[in-house]
This record gives structure tokens, sequence and C-alpha cells, in this order.
């Protein structure tokens, strides 16, 4: 059974035009996922973080239990949620794309929150006192002086987390939205050649995911002398 | 219940009682027991490559190291989903007919996934493993030498057992994230808990209960 290059070279652009980036008829798109994700949850991560380390309990519990709930069950799980409680609740069918989005920010959003909480934990209590004695209110202090050095510290977790997010992505293709994964189905599913098909797109994601984290550790090179921590 | 309706604006029956009635708990409970038998499989063959892998990652010797990096590499970074499905769909093809033979009559998705699922976290606990080895300070290593074992002596008597003490804490989280992906198997067909939760949504149409329960349980 010889190795057939026809089928990738042939396919190959639906897969990557459609399926990595998400231009094309069906809509989804791995990357047109992962990055408006990652923003987003980003955004959700600060106010967890932020709740989780708060000092008034009716913030800081419920943030506790939402981090945990999230970080104990699978994406599966949260994305099967989304898929059957959004349409119910909006009360029209919504597109894959948007579903698989909510999930994601949802879920991410708690594993970005804890790497946050990290983050600002690892500023110096001295700065918070410092800043106190200067007279700055919570807000100026955690804007101004605080999270700019946590999101320094935190960079590259954040970085290993969205390379987990973007593996990730290829959880959407169960709920049918046209990401790489399910390119690869649908392509494998025509031209019955499933073995050079999931190679492919193995070899893809690994081809991003591998530069990012060499990427990854460049920053942390490139940081690291400019600590002062 | 009445209040959760009105808050969402929709009418939904919530019939509770359905998670109890007559086949559900059954597949509740199968879906459990293939879980952790689909978890238990694939952590032994997992923390074994992963052991392998990751004290290959050490050694002073070139070419092991590169192997093991390829290893450890390419199947971490790759998606769980896409393994799984080429596991399952790709892979058999390559086998010669009687080996698929014999898969497909003893159970090839679970075969599928348990491939799967130990070479992806096999390559990730290398990581863990790798780390709790680097994290031991090289005069160990000397002294095994310079007492005489071997190379492979000295690992297997020496540092393994330390680097295993000191991992558990990332040894437990990688655990429980493999505990977690077994859900994935379900794409392939193997019945476990999240398959089993998805049969009683689509046989009742009650995806609360259903999903709610299957949530309990992951959590528990």
């Amino acid at each position: 059974m010889s190795f057939d290059w026809a089928v990738i070279l042939g396919n190959a652009k639906f897969l990557l035009l459609q399926g990595l980036i998400g231009i094309g008829a069906y809509g989804g798109g791995t990357l047109r996922l992962a990055i408006p994700a990652i923003l987003l949850g980003f955004c959700v991560g600060i106010v967890l973080g932020l709740a989780r380390l708060a000092s008034r309990p009716w913030i800081h519990y419920p943030a506790v239990i939402y981090i945990e709930v999230m970080r104990g069950i699978p994406l599966v799980m949260v994305i099967f949620w989304f898929w059957f409680l959004v349409p119910v609740m909006i009360g029209r069918a919504v597109p894959e794309y948007w579903v698989a989005l909510t999930a994601f920010v949802i879920f991410e959003g708690a594993y970005i929150g804890e790497i946050i909480r990290a983050g600002i934990q690892s500023v110096p209590k001295g700065q918070n006192d410092a800043a106190t004695a200067s007279g700055l209110s919570y807000v100026q202090t955690m804007w101004s002086i605080i999270l700019p050095q946590a999101i320094r510290n935190m960079i590259p977790s954040l970085v290993t987390q969205f390379i987990v997010l973007f593996k990730d992505t290829s959880l959407a293709s169960i709920i049918g939205m046209m990401d790489l994964t399910k390119a690869a189905q649908t392509v494998s599913e025509r031209d019955i050649r499933p073995f050079e098909m999931y190679l492919f797109i193995a070899v893809v994601y690994w081809v991003f995911t591998y530069s990012m984290s060499r990427f990854s550790r460049w920053l942390e090179v490139r940081m690291s002398p400019e600590r002062s921590t | 219940m009445p209040i959760l309706a009105a808050f969402f604006g929709f009418t939904y029956e919530f019939r509770w009682p359905i998670l109890w009635a007559a086949p559900h708990p059954t597949w509740l409970i199968d879906g459990i027991l293939t879980t952790l038998r689909l978890s238990v499989l694939s952590w032994v063959f997992a923390v074994i490559l992963g052991i392998i892998f990751g004290a290959l990652r050490t050694v002073p010797y070139r070419p092991l190291r590169a192997v093991a990096t390829v290893y450890v590499e390419f199947f971490r970074n790759v998606p769980l989903l896409v393994w799984l499905f080429f596991w399952y769909f790709g892979a058999p093809e390559v086998f010669p007919e009687f080996v698929r033979q014999w898969f497909i009559r003893h159970g090839i998705e679970m075969w599928s996934a348990i491939a799967a699922i130990s070479f992806y976290h096999g390559a990730r606990f290398a990581e863990v493993i790798r780390a709790g080895i680097q994290s031991i300070p090289k005069t160990q290593l000397e002294a095994g030498i310079a007492s005489g074992l071997s190379v492979g002596q000295t690992y297997r008597l020496i540092i393994i057992p330390i680097a295993l003490r000191l991992i558990v804490p990332p040894a437990t989280n990688e655990s429980l994230n493999l505990l977690k992906n077994t859900s994935l198997a379900m794409t392939i067909g193997v019945a476990e808990l999240t398959f089993a939760t998805r049969q009683i949504e689509t046989y009742t149409a009650k995806a609360i209960e259903a999903f709610t329960a299957g949530t309990l349980i992951y959590l528990v």
C-alpha cells in the first residue's frame, strides 16, 4: 500500500484555507476560533484572577467555584453543555462557531484566571504596600503597578496556555465546526485516505505548536535579563 | 425550577427521575467502568512510555536523546483528537489484514483509544519525568558511575526512583488530565462516560439532567 501524496496536495488548499484559517463557505476555522478565544479568555481571566484574590467572600467564593468546576470537567462536556443550552436560552439555532467560541472562552478563562492569579501573587508584596503608602487606590495600584509587572511574569505561561487552546480547538469539530480536524474528516470521508489526511493535519498542528513553543522559549530568554525579580 | 425557567425565558420540562429510570443508570455505570478501564490501561502504558522516553532525554548519549526528543515533541504537540482519529481510522490500514481482523473482532475502538491516549500522555509524562530527573543533582549520576554501576543501572536503581518521588504533584496533575481526556474517546465510539451521557440525552431529549449527571460524576 503506497503513500498517496496526490490526495494531500489536492486537498491542501481546502484543509488549510477553510480548516485552518476559516475562509470559505463553511465559516469556522481553527485560527478564527483560537485567536478571539485567547483574547476574550484573557479578559475573562483577568476578572476571574482578581475575583479569586478578592477578600470579600461574595466575590471570592463564586470565582473559586467557577474555576474549580471548569478545571474538573473535560472540555468536551463544556462544549456539549453550551451546544445544548445556548440555542435553548436564546431561542433559535446558533452556528457552531459561536457555541464553540463561548465554550472556549468560558473554559479557558478559568485556566487563564489561575495563571493571572499566580502572576499577580508573584509580584512582591512590597509593591502593594508602597502603592498604598503613596496614596493610590486599589484600582490605580492594580492598573498601573501590579498588573503590568504580573503580566510580564506570566507571558510564558500565557503562551503555553495559547498552545494548549490551539490544540483544544480540534474538539470544536465534535459539534461540527469546520476546523482543521473536521476538514480532514470531511475529506477523508470523501477520498477514503484517512492515513494520509490525519498525518497531514498532524504535521500542520505540529508545525504551529512547535513554532509557538520555540517562540515562547525565545520570549523567556529575551525577558530574563530584564526581569528585576 | 420555575425560577430558572423564568430566568431563561423558555419552558423546559425538568424530569430528574429519568436519571434513575430503567436502563439509564446502567448506561452511566457502564460508562464509568469503561472510562476507568480505559484510563487505567492507558495510564499504565503512558507511565511506562513516559519513564523510558523521559529518562532517554537526559542520558549522555546524543542519538538516544535525539530519538526521545523527536517522540516527545511530535506526539505532544498534536491534539489528542487528531491522534484518536489517526489511530482509529488511519493506522489500521498500515497493518496486514490478519492483524486488522483480530483487532476488529476484539474491540478496535478501545485499542485505538488506548494507543492514542498512551502515546500522547506518554509524551507528556516524559516531559514531567525529564523535569524531575533534571532537578536531581548531577552528583547522584556521577556517584553511581563512580561506584561501578553502568549508566543504565544507575538510572534504573538510583535516578528514576528518586525522580518518581519528586514528581508526584505534576504527575498527579497529568493523571487527572488523562482521566479527563478519556472523554475524547467517545468520538471514535468508545462507550465511556461522556458517550453514556449523550446516549441518555438522545434517548430522552432531557439534556440538562443527563449532562448534570455526567458533570457531577467527573467532578467527583
